[in-house]
């Protein structure tokens, strides 16, 4: 299986252990598995993405048009990182925007909506609501469950489940296996 | 047993299954995993340190090699420009155990403040380097770095680039790790002790012996050539894996990657190069491999056009990609572009530049500096980390930030030069151990009128929050005498030492009022924890008092301070309570921090 899968998002979102679950997940199926994170200046509040690509790879970052799949934890990051997306690749994101830090202080009036009405219209794409998550804590893990549900991941939904079992704390768990069934659920109507 | 890693990771575990006995570096994004995964695997005993800078991380690494171990040494590519005077000595009296100098370079630059190519920097200090163009081949080149280091007696150079660093892949790793055996130090003052006439003889033996490795390292693994064609792709590194993305295994394409760049394996290139008479050089940094293809042509009568950053066809700055390859050697080979809708109409995305954290008590010591100087000529030397941010609007608190350490000396050269201002020096903890004593002492040798603002958080926070001096914790996992920056201060001679707490704002600019009016050199110790690593106080919260003249977003600029239509709010989610908004408020309408 080649596959290339972008995660983008806010710093503190979750988005690098999502990429490590779909990662190890991915390699427990018997894949080999490169990925890279961005990481540098950018500390909370900047845009983050990691690259995971499954099977033949060469670069550590996907290429731009090479993505099957972005999965996005903010409208936002989801348009900034279009790019990366394959013509037939899918979108999955979190209707939920994250203010930049800026917006207090210069007024844009964002507030993520034109960023969904785009993507619809440009993009097959699965909007997920994070707002009805108990804690948008929860929110690495339901996206995780709207991939796996989407059909389009190519990698066992239990196998994402145990990595999750795997690696998130024991007293967060049930409230994140729930999350990650909210998810499956989103990914599986669309 | 398979392990799943970041390059840097990569890099460690190579030492580590080499039977390294020391390792030693300074934190600096992209290197710094390295010594943390070394600190966290099992192992026997290997001594893993923070040092205090660079210098001092390769005089160390340097001992433990004179006694036969062998060593690491890790840093940022700026960090060698800080240990290049061992290094080039170094390089001249030669090593005993296997020593590999990690300088990681950061194409872009992403997190650095230059371009350098530490592929330069070997060259110029006569030494080898290895240029990994995966995690894996990083791996596998550590193993063999230590081989001919041991062969030859000389450090020798790794030098991978943030996308190799920061890249995961999974390592086949031994189940144990241990330290190779190592005999000790044997004096021999003819050896170790550099000396004019040691210096002659060994320059010369050095020249004899990169023509040597030269030819061996014309038959390593690491150099490759796949393809054949009159036209060919020279590379290495993330390059390679770039061209490699884009080009994949076409027989009709040659690709030449050089995973050893110095001493240059001249044989091996020339036999790449029979039947080319065209080739590129895709490379980041400088055009290393490009000089030396022409230093080739030049001396061997090749009849080869040569391109690459010196003809322009690839950028002379910046970091290359997957993308930059299929432009640029698509162009080159003649292979037509995929064709790819540019996306239109795009909405206005929001800018998400790096700032200051929520409740991080460096704004609160910036605030203080602000106010106490209001109206009065200042200037404000910054220096390099997290505090760098404090540039940004509202603050606008940095006026210079050179390298690590120069806060100190510049505000004293601005000293000598500026009349009737009050210079400031703004430097971190980690940074005052790194480089800012000398800078102090300089100072009141001098006798300059400086006030130098020590931000202490108690960590290295911008890259991940490592240990220093000043924190009584060490990798070695032992809990250590911390060392006192007002004792080291007090004696150096300054008169004036004031500590304060930042987040306590009145104390904190009537300390910084204080020490402008006396003359010398005086410091204030800005003392509050790194935010992200103490537990909030509790949550601020806007009251009905609140006038809406949002003079608290004006001046500090604090992501927890929000407007939801056009009224002031406090966003909980980041709120820490620190409470200087509740000092800043005019009308008072702030409540709920833990600070009262």
């Amino acid at each position: 299986m080649n596959k290339s899968i972008l995660l983008c998002g806010v710093g503190g979102q979750g988005t690098v252990l999502a990429s490590k679950i779909i990662a190890a997940a991915a390699m427990n199926d018997g894949n080999t598995v490169h990925s890279a994170e961005t990481i540098g200046m950018a500390q909370r509040g900047g845009s983050v993405t990691s690259h995971v690509r499954i099977g033949t790879a060469f670069s550590p970052l996907i290429p731009l048009h090479g993505a099957d799949m972005i999965l996005a934890f903010e409208p936002a990051e989801a348009v900034r990182n279009l790019a990366y997306l394959k013509k037939d690749g899918l979108v999955i994101v979190n209707r939920v925007p994250v203010m930049p830090i800026t917006e207090a202080l210069n007024a844009s009036g964002y507030d993520g909506s034109e960023m969904i009405e785009y993507l619809k219209k440009k993009t097959d794409c699965i909007v997920f609501d994070g707002s009805g998550l108990p804690s948008a804590k929860f929110l690495n893990i339901a996206m995780l469950g709207v991939a796996a549900g989407s059909g389009r991941l190519g990698i066992e939904t239990d196998l994402i489940r145990q990595e999750i079992e795997r690696r998130v704390p024991p007293k967060f768990l049930d409230a994140n296996i729930k999350a990650f069934e909210t998810g499956i659920r989103t990914g599986g109507e669309n | 047993m398979k392990q799943y890693v970041m390059g840097n990771g990569a890099i460690a575990l190579g030492a580590l299954s080499s039977g390294i006995g020391l390792i030693a570096g300074y934190p600096g994004t992209p290197s710094s995993e390295i010594i943390e995964t070394v600190s966290k695997a099992e192992h026997d005993g290997v001594h893993v340190e923070w040092s205090v800078n660079e210098k001092a991380a390769m005089e160390v690494a340097a001992a433990a090699s004179y006694s036969g171990a062998r060593s690491m040494v890790t840093m940022k590519q700026v960090g060698l420009n800080v240990a290049s005077d061992p290094l080039m000595s170094l390089a001249y009296v030669g090593v005993k155990g296997g020593m590999i100098v990690v300088s990681a370079d950061d194409p872009g630059p992403i997190s650095s403040q230059t371009e350098q190519d530490s592929r330069r920097f070997a060259e110029f200090a006569r030494v080898p380097v290895f240029d990994p163009s995966s995690p894996e081949e990083a791996f596998d080149m550590v193993g063999a770095a230590y081989e001919l280091s041991e062969k030859y007696h000389t450090p020798v150079f790794l030098r991978p680039t943030t996308r190799i660093c920061h890249a995961y892949a999974s390592i086949d790793v031994p189940e144990e790790y241990h330290k190779k055996e190592y005999e000790g130090f044997v004096k021999d003052s003819k050896k170790w002790v550099i000396f004019p006439r040691l210096s002659f003889e060994n320059h010369a033996m050095i020249e004899k012996r990169n023509a040597v490795i030269s030819r061996e390292f014309s038959d390593t693994p690491f150099n490759t050539c796949e393809g054949a064609s009159s036209k060919a792709v020279v590379t290495g590194g993330v390059s390679y894996a770039y061209a490699k993305e884009f080009l994949k295994d076409d027989p009709d394409i040659k690709i030449i990657k050089v995973g050893t760049p110095f001493p240059f394996p001249d044989d091996f290139v020339l036999k790449a190069l029979e039947g080319t008479d065209e080739v590129i050089c895709f490379e980041e940094l400088s055009p290393f491999l490009e000089e030396n293809i022409l230093r080739l042509a030049g001396k061997h009568h090749l009849d080869i056009k040569v391109s690459g950053k010196l003809d322009g066809l690839v950028p002379s700055s910046g970091e290359l990609s997957a993308n930059a390859a299929e432009k640029i050697l698509g162009a080159f080979f003649d292979i037509a572009p995929e064709s790819t809708e540019e996306a239109k109409d795009v909405p206005p995305l929001p800018v998400r530049p790096p700032v200051l954290c929520a409740g991080c008590p460096h704004r609160a010591s910036f605030y203080a500096v602000k106010q106490a100087m209001k109206g009065k000529k200042a200037v404000f030397c910054g220096d390099i980390g997290c505090y760098t941010l404090g540039n940004a609007a509202p603050l606008d608190m940095v006026d210079t930030c050179l390298c690590m350490g120069a806060g100190i000396t510049m505000a004293q050269g601005f000293y000598h030069m500026e009349d009737d201002c009050t210079c400031f020096a703004f430097a971190g903890d980690s940074t005052f151990f790194a480089s800012g004593i000398t800078g102090v002492v300089n100072a009141v040798y001098n006798e300059a009128d400086i006030i130098v603002c020590i931000l202490d958080n108690s960590t290295t926070a911008m890259t991940g929050h490592q240990p220093h001096p000043g924190t009584g914790r060490n990798m070695m996992g032992d809990i250590v005498e911390k060392i006192d920056i007002k004792a080291i201060l007090e004696a150096i001679g300054l008169k004036k030492v004031v500590t304060v707490d930042p987040l306590d704002l009145d104390a904190a600019v009537n300390a910084v009022k204080e020490c402008a009016a006396e003359k010398g050199v005086k410091a204030i110790i800005f003392k509050s924890p790194c935010i992200a690593l103490s537990k909030p106080a509790g949550k601020c919260k806007v009251s009905e008092k609140c006038i809406n003249c949002k003079k608290c977003i004006r001046e500090l600029g604090c992501p927890a301070l929000v407007t939801e239509d056009g009224q002031v709010k406090i966003d909980e989610n980041l709120c820490t309570g620190c409470g200087l908004c509740r000092h800043v408020c005019p009308v008072d309408a702030i409540g709920g921090a833990a600070n009262e």
